[in-house]
Parts: structure tokens; sequence; C-alpha cells
């Protein structure tokens, strides 16, 4: 008798459906911010939280909810997505809500608490999240939306154009006082065109293509739409001003396309023509220049480019946290300023939670980046391998991006860190997100039809004389 | 499609592991620096965020905290009579850094220090707020208070040491300001910041340590005493070869006295008695620029002093000719000093030839009064042998009992001092500065040496005298010194 064990998400006959593993995870991913929650409370109040119980009970259900809604109508799915995301969004809320009691945010004219929105805006994640599982009973529905997808994409990324621009960059759109980042949405249905795309024409990038100094160049027809999404991304950057989701596409695009025709040359040219965008753009314009100057030298022009102080405000706020932190609620990274919840809420975790607590959360990133690429792997259909991986690339790359500007290792982009960060749009578009990753898990661990019974392989009868 | 996806995997791991590289960077590598950056808040706030320690004279602290209700900042400072009490505590302000002792021993009165590191781990675990240590001052109220109430409305500055170990007993200078008002960083600190900076009496200049002045005829013992260290003049009481008056050596410009007094020979008791002009002058020459700079080094001169807080170096000039060694021997010229190192002088002869460092931080101590550090007396040098400064000392006695310094006699109390009236300014123009430099002698030896200097420009010209002004400060302050050891 040999025992059968398979624990890689490459389903197998007889894959366990680790539901219960995820809810023993999700329990954590519950507690361990309610105590995060203590903990501020105590250290900024010194007493026990008021809602507490209330925020307790919010994201129990929340995650309760999520569970069952798995467990019914994903019940092969990736284990580990669900409690990431859950512990992410929760300490996220956290951090939050720790800038709230921030006197020095307190004091400014037009504060407005952002934990209450932000619980309201997880709520709605989750929603969207169980909504993907209800109605995506198969992922590769997507792929009759691909153009639909791309035009979807195309509306969400210009219609910042025609709004104000908010702290020099272009990437909201205000409706009734609520502000949206059509970015963050844009991301998934510009991942879906792709994943439809290249599924359809990898074969003639990869194969109809002329060698040229060892790369291999494609035919103009089949160029051409990669030539429109660099000219766009590159458009983005110049009207938006947002260097982050121009290199979130481009990333995203090369990625896929790297993967759909398992050509490099494509990340030769991905690479080629991004440096040379950027340069391009970097010449003439300004808002730009001053991120480049602010990342090269950020004490040189303290004082005198706003994002040169927020820069060196932010590493500040790391180097003060050293390797264990200040504690929860005991650091003082409201002095980075009103974007202290949003852009810089890493900093906030660098200063409190220290090297230690800043690295667990890069790792949690990368577990799921991991278990996204794993879906990937596992995947079965070429569109679900394209989509998952667009998606976790996309993400890692949306990680690196928030993160490295934010320790000074990139230019600062104005990205907000997924789940972690005070923003709606952002929070919901990531739950949808890792709703469409768990569906495209559950279909790649669902264990294979147990094939027909046939009386050739039943076995041999024998009698003992 | 797995072999690409394999190592778009594998470039997504380095996009992590770089963020993780870069985070360790920052928070290990880099943390130290950047948390003590010119432009991290933090370090303020810290400063603010708890009661900070005290400054303490007499056991009783001058300085306190006051919690503040806007900002970013928990506490504030204030002090106790601040303008007496700046010279020695500088300011800790919200807006405005800090300075001497506040700034120096920031470190214990915030309780970062390292020698506070244990009490700061025990209060992590008993969940005490973190406190700051004491700094615990050589000075004595009661001489700090003679010195600036006999400044007044002057402006000048006091210094008083105790000759035998070099505890500085008093320091104040007039005109003050009072640190409490600048402490905060609302507008109206701003306010009086930015008058005090406009003020041209320079309130927060602390004129005993950072300022000097010509010290005048106060420098005639320096001279004397490098006249007998160096054997020009065996005896204090032994007639000396000085003519009346005194071409200066290479030159024909006279050496003048004031006024109408018996110099011409005059003995060194009789010269410092009267001030002669023309017998130091003459010493200083024939002592030479050399000799006189050697002594006047081993007084303190040319060096700063550390009491901790800075004090500026005093000035005897170097390589100079005969003309001007005898114009520096009287304190002229380019001879300067600080109200403190003319104390020192002082301080030296009355403790017999020995001058000992002078110092104004006699413990530091941490929140629960464990003792963290004590000063101990310590000699600075032996300016001249302990039959020299007792001959010195007489002369110093015989100017207080019959000369210039009469008006720094105490009841009871052996007195000795010596006036200055120092000339300064183009062609003397400006009003001259008052000196006076004296020790108290009881039986159980000197408690106290004493500088003062006014300079006020207020006064008519012929009211300004050392011995007018500037003793009756003086004696105060020997007087307060005394009484408060009864």
């Amino acid at each position: 008798m040999s025992v059968v064990t398979n624990t890689t998400t490459i389903g197998a006959i007889e894959a366990p459906s680790r539901r219960n593993t995820e809810l023993a995870l999700l329990a954590f991913a519950v507690v361990i911010p309610i105590f995060a929650y203590l903990n501020v409370g105590l250290a900024i109040n010194d007493q026990v939280p008021a809602g507490m119980l209330g925020y307790g009970l919010g994201l129990g259900l929340l995650a309760g909810i999520a569970h069952l809604v798995v467990r019914k109508f994903a019940p092969y799915s990736d284990p580990l997505l669900l409690p990431l995301a859950t512990l992410l969004n929760g300490l996220g809320l956290v951090l939050i809500w720790r800038l709230d009691q921030s006197k020095l945010f307190q004091s400014t004219q037009n504060f407005v608490p952002g934990a209450t929105n932000q619980l309201l805006y997880s709520a709605l994640g989750i929603a969207f999240f169980v909504a993907v599982l209800l109605l995506l009973k198969d992922h590769r529905i997507l792929q009759r939306y691909t153009y639909i997808s791309m035009f979807a994409a195309l509306v969400l990324l210009i219609l910042p154009v025609f709004f104000p621009a908010q702290f020099g960059a272009r990437i909201w759109i205000t409706i009734a006082g609520k502000s949206i980042q059509p970015g963050e949405f844009a991301k998934i249905a510009i991942a879906v065109f792709f994943s439809g795309y290249l599924m359809v024409k990898r074969d003639a990038l990869a194969l109809a293509s002329r060698r040229f100094m060892g790369l291999y160049l494609p035919r103009g027809r089949d160029l051409g739409p990669i030539l429109v999404v660099w000219a766009m991304s590159i458009l983005i950057l110049v009207f938006e001003t947002d260097l982050g989701t121009s290199l979130l596409f481009f990333g995203m695009f090369v990625i896929m396309l790297y993967v759909a025709t398992e050509r490099t040359s494509w990340i030769v040219f991905g690479l080629l023509m991004s440096a040379g965008g950027a340069v391009g753009v970097a010449t003439f314009e300004p808002h730009v220049q001053d991120r480049v100057t602010a990342w090269l030298d950020p004490f040189a022009g303290y004082g005198k480019i706003a994002a040169s102080e927020q820069i060196a405000k932010s590493l500040m706020a790391f180097g003060s946290g050293g390797t264990l932190g200040t504690g929860w609620g005991q650091g003082h990274s409201d002095l980075i300023g009103f974007a202290a919840n949003s852009d810089f809420i890493l900093a906030t975790v660098g200063e409190e939670l220290g090297l230690a607590g800043t690295m667990a959360f890069l790792l949690l990133y990368g577990l799921i980046v991991e278990r996204g690429v794993r879906t990937a792997l596992a995947a079965r259909d070429p569109f679900g391998k394209l989509l998952a991986i667009g998606l976790s690339g996309a993400f890692a790359i949306q990680v690196f991006v928030v993160a490295g500007g934010v320790m000074g290792l990139i230019p600062l982009t104005g990205m907000t860190m997924p789940f972690l960060a005070a923003g709606g749009s952002s929070v919901i578009a990531n739950w949808a997100l890792i709703g469409i990753l768990i569906r495209i898990s559950d279909t790649a661990r669902r264990p294979a039809p147990a094939p027909a019974p046939s009386p050739d392989a039943e076995m041999t009868q024998v009698v003992r004389p | 499609m797995n072999k690409p996806l394999r190592r778009v995997a594998i470039f997504c791991g380095l996009l992590i592991l770089a963020l993780l590289v870069r985070d360790n960077w920052l928070q290990y590598v880099r943390a130290d620096e950047l948390n003590s950056s010119k432009y991290n808040r933090r370090v303020l706030i810290e400063r603010y965020a708890h009661e900070r320690g005290n400054i303490i004279v007499d056991g009783k602290p001058i300085t306190g905290s006051v919690k503040t209700k806007v900002g970013d900042f928990a506490y504030k400072r204030s002090y106790v009579n601040g303008p007496m009490w700046a010279p020695v505590t500088g300011f800790a302000s919200q807006a405005f850094d800090a300075t001497q002792i506040e700034k120096l021993e920031d470190g214990i009165l915030t309780g970062t220090d390292d020698q506070l590191f244990f009490d700061r781990t025990l209060a992590m675990f008993t969940g005490e707020e973190k406190q700051g240590g004491d700094v615990i001052t050589t000075l004595s109220g009661a001489a700090q208070k003679a010195a600036f109430e006999g400044l007044g409305t002057k402006k000048g500055a006091v210094a008083a040491i105790d000759p035998k170990t070099g505890k500085i007993l008093a320091l104040a200078s007039t005109p003050s300001y009072d640190p409490s008002t600048i402490a905060g960083n609302s507008d109206k600190d701003g306010e009086a910041w930015s008058k005090l900076e406009e003020d041209k009496d320079q309130p927060k200049l602390n004129r005993a340590l950072r300022e000097t002045y010509p010290p005048g005829s106060t420098f005639k013992v320096v001279t004397a005493a490098a006249a007998l260290e160096h054997g020009v003049v065996s005896g204090i009481d032994d007639k000396t070869d000085s003519p009346d008056p005194y071409v200066m050596p290479g030159t024909t410009t006279k050496l003048p006295n004031e006024g109408n007094i018996p110099c011409k020979n005059a003995t060194l008791r009789v010269a410092l008695q009267y001030s002669c002009n023309t017998v130091f002058g003459k010493l200083g020459v024939d002592v030479g620029a050399d000799n006189m700079l050697e002594t006047a080094k081993k007084f303190g001169f040319n060096s700063e002093q550390f009491v901790p807080v800075r004090a500026n170096a005093s000035v005897f000039p170097e390589k100079i000719n005969e003309s001007q060694t005898a114009l520096s021997s009287i304190g002229q010229f380019d001879t300067r000093t600080t109200p403190l190192q003319m104390a020192m002088v002082a301080a030296a002869i009355a403790n017999d030839g020995k001058l000992m460092k002078p110092y104004m931080i006699d413990q530091l101590r941490a929140p629960n009064l464990d003792q963290l550090s004590q000063t101990d007396p310590e000699e600075l040098s032996r300016p001249l042998t302990q039959e020299h400064a007792q001959m010195l000392q007489q002369m110093m006695e015989t100017v207080v009992k019959e000369g210039t310094g009469t008006k720094a006699q105490i009841d009871g109390v052996t007195v000795g001092g010596k006036t200055g009236t120092a000339q300064h300014g183009e062609n003397n123009s400006k009003n001259p500065y008052a000196w006076f430099i004296s020790y108290a002698k009881t039986d159980a030896g000197s408690p106290v040496a004493v500088a003062v200097v006014v300079e006020d420009s207020d006064a008519s010209r012929d009211d300004i005298s050392g011995g007018g002004l500037a003793a009756p400060i003086a004696r105060d302050v020997m007087k307060a010194v005394i009484d408060s050891k009864k």
C-alpha cells in the first residue's frame, strides 16, 4: 500500500482541498490585527480602544463570509491567498486607525479620519471578491470579453485627464465628493485584455518573425498593438504624470508577452522601449525630473523640492524604527504629512515595527506573488496561465514600485501599497484581483473527474484453495 | 509556457529581495545616521516628550517642565529665576535648539544617554514613564544672587570660583534674558527670540565665559607673579628700579600714571596698592615677552576652558616688541580676558599658587537618584610657588586695606583684591571697563575668588573705576559665600 501525498498546487487525483488549513490561517489573520489594534490603543490612549469589539467582529465577519463563499464556490482554491489578503487588509486598517490618532493630523483643518471609510471599503472589497467568485464560475469566461476589457481599460485610464490634478498627478476622478483611482481597476481589465489577445496571437508573435542581429523581430501587424500599449503608457505618464501606472502596465505587458511567446528578445525590446520612453519623458517633464532629483539625494533637496522632503522624511521614519521599531502607535510617521496613510504607509510600518516588521510585510506580499505564480504554473489553460501571471506580476511590480519609492530605492511614483494604504479603489480592486486568482487556482487544483469505471480494471478475485 | 513562468517567478523574487536588501540597508546600516539627522524632528520630539531632568543648585532645581497643550512636543522647559541663571543653564527651546548645559548634558536630561541605559531598560519592564536624569551644579544660589543683583541694570559679568577645588560658585551676566520666554515654539516665543537677536546689548551673550575684555590693571597681578617667578624682583618690599614717567623702549612715548601717585622706584607692594603703570610696564619689559607669555599661559591664558561649557580663550599676545610688552603687561594693547580667567588668576593666588581646573557640574544623577558621575577637583597648573603666592596675597590684601580696593572690605575677613580700569575704543574714546578681582580668606582658608567686570557706558566717565563700581559687587558675592558657609 502506498499513500498518495500531494502538497503541490498542481492538481492531481485526490488533491486535498485545504479548506480547513485556510480557516486556521484565517483565524490568525483576524487575531493578529486585533492584537495590533489593542496594542495601538494601549500605546496611544492607555486604554483598550473603544471600537475593539466592533473592529474585531467586523473583520472576523468579513473573513468568515469570504471563507464560506470560498468553501462553497471555490473549494479547491489556494488556501493561502485569502488569509494573506485578510491579514494585510486588517493590519492596514490598524495602521490607518493609528495615523488617525495623530494629534498633528487632528490639528489640521480638513482632517477626516480614514479608518471608518477604509473598513467600509474593505467590506465593499470583500463584496467584490464574493461577487467575483459567485459570478465567475470559470475564469475562461473572461476570454470572451477581451476587447471589451481593452475598451474599459482605455476609458478608465483616460477619464482622469478630464479631472483636475491633485498633488501633481492626474490619476483621480471625483464623483459626488468621492475620489476614485481608475488606474487600479484598469490594471485588472488590461490584464484580461492582454491574456485574451496574447493567447490568440502568441504563435504569430513567437514564430512569424525575422531574425535580426540575434533577435527575433516580429511582423508589423503583430507588433502594432504592442507599440500602441507602449505609446499609451507613455501618454499616461505625460498627461497624468503618473509614473507608477505606466511602469506597471508596461512591466505587466512585457512579462505576459514573454510568457506567451517564450522569447527572451521581448524582454530586451521591453527594456529598450521603456528606457527610451522614460528618458524621453524625463527630459521635458519637470514633475518627473523633480522626482528623480529627489531620489538621487533626498536630503540635498530638503525643504526645496516637495518630493525630496517626503522621501527624506520617509527615510528618517525607517531609520528611526531601526531593527525592532518603536512599537505600534509609538512612532512619529505622521511627520511625513498628508500621504502618511496612503503612499507612505509602509514608512509607518518601518518606524513602528522596525526592520523585522517591514521584512515580514514584504514577505507577505512576496507570498501572495508566489501563490499567484504557482497558480499560473498549475493552470491548465494558456488564458488562465497568462491571466494569473499577469495579475501576480502586476502585483509584484506595484509592491516593488511603491515600497522601492518609499524606501528611496527607485524614484517615488505615487502608487499605493496594496491592501495597506487608505483608499477605496485600491482595496476594492485588489480584492477583486485576489478573487480572480482564487478562481483560477480553484480551476487549476480541481481534481480531474474520476475515470469511468472499467470492468477490465477490476481486481482479479483470488480464490483461496 | 512553464519555463518563462519560472523565470518570471525568479524575477518577482528578485524584486522582493531587492526590497529586503534595501530595507536592511536603511533600517540597520543607516539607522543611526537617519535617526540623528538634523532634519529629523524626532530628536526634538524626544527631547520634549517627557519631563526633562533638572539642573540643580543648592539641592533645588532651577529648571522645570511644563505640559504643553498644542503641537507634538509634550513638555516645555521652564526656569526658576531664568535671567539670573541663564549664563549657567543656557536654554532648551522647542524651536531654537539648546545651548550650554541644556545642550551638553542633553542626553542625561532627556534620558537617552548611554549611562542611563539600565534605568531605561528597567523602566521599560516596570512600565514607568521614561525620565531624565539631573545635573547637579557646583553653584551657590546666594553667591549667584549677590552677583546678579550687584550687577543690576549695569552691563557686565561676574565669575566666582572656590580656589581650593575650582568649583564655580557664581556665573552672572547682564543684561540677561529669560530662557522661559523662548522655550516653546509658539509665535510668542518666536517674537521673543527675534527681539533677543536684534537687541544690541546682546542679552544672550554669556559675558562671564564668552566675552573677552581688556583686563586693565587687574592684569598687574599676573605681571607681578611673572616678575617674582622669573627672579626679576626678589621681595615685595624691595625698591624697584623704575622711573616716573617711563619712556617705553624703542619709542618716545611716555607711559603715564593716573594721577599723582608715588611710583618712582616704588616697591611691588606700593606699586600694586597705587596701581602704578610705570612700575608694571617696566617690569613686563624686564621679564620679557616670552616669560610673560609663559606665566600667563600657566594661569590659563591662550587656551579655551571647558567648564564643561566652553569659555573663550583669553589672550596674552604673542610675538610682541618691548613697548607692546610694556602695554600688554598692564592689561592693555592686545591683552584680553574673560571674567572667568581673571577669577582663575585670583583663585590661583588665593590657593597658594595652585590653580584648580574650574568646573560647574558636580554630579550627574539618574532619575532614581543614583549618582552617575562625580567631577573630582583637578589641578590645572602651578603658575607660581607657594612663597610667591603668599607674597602676592600680602600685596593684594594691602590694596584692599589701604589702596584702591577699600570698598571690598568685609568685617572680620581678610580680603585681597585688585582694581582695574581698562581703556578701550579708538583713542580710548569709549567709556572704560571697571574691573575688580579679589578673594576672601578666613581661618579655614580661602572659600572664594571673584572677578567682576562692569562695562557701563551710561555712567559718566569720571565715575568709572574698578574700585567704585566693581569692588562692591565682588564684596557682596564674597560675603554671600562666607555667610552661606556659616
